[in-house]
């Protein structure tokens, strides 16, 4: 039967020109079309990846700002509470010279009063012994003066005596 | 939107002015020809090849019949004489050889059956519709038939539309979203690359890809083309197939790597005797693969072909009987010819996809990397797949 007896001319036909077509299609359209689809694919892809990128990159800047503010806040009050202690040091450190120092000068005070009595005293002492080497030599010089007169004479030696 | 409605509308129009042409050509016969009605020969006289696109016949006020065909060059060669070439319309319809060529016809056999033998006869009778040599030499013929002048057609619509496409990515680039045609194409051609190549040739489909996309869209437009009213029942011709499947063949066999010729000729594990009848099924069974592709589209198509053919012919079944039962019965026969063109519609995109995948399912095979060891017992799974794709 007809049907089933393929016939060589169409049989010819269609092998050349299949091929030609296969060849024209690959060299013009398969291949350009295949890379561009292979290239948007990538393209899209890459796009993708690098998106997710940014995003994972912006969700770790935002930790390590949240971290930093963190960190920022903590140093804060760490100073804030450094700079109370210091200032609660100086101060105690200024009362307890002050201390020392007020302690010091009256000391000192003291010491000069108690220096200047001394000095005084003394001058006391030497003047009574000069005083009484005076008296002395007077009492000494009117010896030979009648009684009357010596007991005169010492009273008015002894008014003379000031005892400051 | 506008402009692809209008194509359709237009494309349904032609379906349907090709349909009254097709019936009128034939009521014309029928009323004032007085001839038998013979179905078997309209119907195969339109799933065959012709010399010239015959659209319709008409009868002239003469009373004679006119056929309106366009003709189309025929090329012989002659082992004597050589090549000769020349249109068809110098045959005229078998009337008259020319160059000492001469179609054979109906009147032709009848006119010679008086003065030729028996078997000569016979000869003649299976020479129909063919062109032979008056002195009785065996010629080759390469005319342009039908057939090949619409494959033409359909090359000239393929190579349109491909290159546009190729040039709007070309003009685009890459990274921009495709629009019009280029994205009516472009689903095609990932689903033959994502559904067809990726799964069935691994990681080597690129190589494969330019077959795969020529072959589908090859069978497919020549498919859609075929159902055309008065178009030409290309893909439904086993010459045409088995051409499809030569091509599919031999790239299956360059491209077979030493593991499948080693399955091939020495299946691992078997012993002796045993060997050598599995070597023999194995072999017959890669000759089966490219007939097994050259005979489901040609038997598909051819069917399709034959149905609609038969339906519309039922009107003219029934009108040979009765006038009013052929109107009658034309609405019945016209739905289920609409039917059956959808489904035709759907089988051309079918069966294309049938053969790039079959046609990929084999090369997969004879690509396939040794990736498992064969069974003790010689049976092996790809031969199993093999089994159930056949």
């Amino acid at each position: 039967m007809g049907l089933i007896t393929p016939a060589l001319g169409l049989f010819f036909w269609t092998l050349v020109a299949f091929l030609i077509v296969l060849f024209i299609l690959k060299k013009f359209a398969w291949k350009p079309i295949l890379k561009m689809l292979n290239e948007r694919e990538t393209g899209i892809a890459n796009s993708i990846a690098s998106a997710e990128k940014v995003k994972l990159e912006m969700a770790e800047m935002k930790a390590e700002n949240e971290r930093l503010l963190q960190d920022a806040r903590e140093e804060r009050s760490l100073m804030l509470k450094e700079a109370k202690e210091t200032k609660d040091r100086i101060v105690n450190e200024a009362k307890e010279q002050a201390k020392v120092e007020a302690n010091k000068i009256m000391e000192d005070a003291r010491q000069q009063i108690e220096n200047k009595k001394n000095a005084a005293l003394t001058e006391v002492k030497n003047e009574i012994g000069n005083m009484a080497v005076a008296v002395a030599e007077k009492v000494l010089r009117k010896q030979l003066d009648p009684a009357q007169a010596q007991s005169d004479y010492i009273n008015m030696l002894a008014n003379e005596i000031k005892l400051n | 939107m506008l402009r692809k409605s209008k194509l359709f509308f237009v494309t349904l129009l032609m379906i349907f002015s090709g349909f009254a042409a097709f019936a009128e050509g034939h009521t014309a016969t029928e009323e004032h020809g007085k001839e038998k009605l013979d179905i078997k020969e309209i119907i195969f006289g339109h799933i065959g090849d012709q010399y010239d696109w015959h659209v319709l016949d008409y009868t002239g006020s003469d009373g004679q019949k006119h056929p309106v065909s366009m003709p189309l060059p025929v090329i012989v060669y002659h082992p004597e004489k050589g090549i000769s070439a020349f249109m068809s319309s110098k045959l005229e319809h078998g009337h008259a050889a020319y160059e000492g060529y001469q179609l054979v016809t109906d009147d032709y056999i009848k006119h010679h059956a008086a003065h030729v033998s028996a078997e000569e006869l016979k000869a003649l009778e299976a020479q129909k519709g063919k062109i032979i040599a008056v002195d009785g030499a065996a010629i080759k013929d390469f005319s342009i038939t039908k057939n090949v002048f619409s494959m033409f057609l359909s090359i000239a619509i393929l190579l349109l539309i491909m290159l546009s496409v190729a040039k709007s990515y070309k003009k685009k680039g890459a990274m921009q979203a495709p629009s019009g045609l280029q994205n009516a194409i472009e689903p095609l051609i990932i689903f033959v690359r994502d559904e067809v190549a990726r799964p069935n040739l691994g990681s080597k489909y690129m190589r494969f890809m330019p077959l795969l996309l020529t072959v589908f869209f090859f069978i497919w437009v020549n498919n859609l083309l075929g159902l055309i009213p008065s178009g030409a029942n290309f893909t439904g011709n086993i010459a045409v197939t088995a051409a499809l499947a030569l091509v599919s063949f031999i790239v299956i066999l360059f491209s077979a790597n030493k593991h499948f010729w080693g399955h091939l000729f020495n299946p691992p594990g078997v012993p002796f005797p045993a060997n050598i009848l599995l070597t023999i099924i194995e072999i017959i069974s890669l000759f089966i693969k490219p007939i097994a592709l050259t005979i489901r589209l040609f038997a598909n198509i051819l069917a399709g072909h034959i149905i609609i053919l038969s339906v519309v012919s039922m009107i003219f079944i029934f009108g040979a009987m009765n006038e009013a039962a052929g109107w009658g019965f034309a609405p019945i026969s016209i739905a289920f010819s609409i039917f059956m063109f959808c489904l035709e519609l759907l089988v051309a995109a079918i069966q294309a996809f049938i053969f790039t995948n079959l046609t990929a399912v084999f090369i997969g095979q004879a690509v396939e990397e040794h990736g498992h060891d064969a069974h003790h017992d010689g049976i092996d799974h790809a031969h199993h797949e093999n089994e159930l794709v056949l």
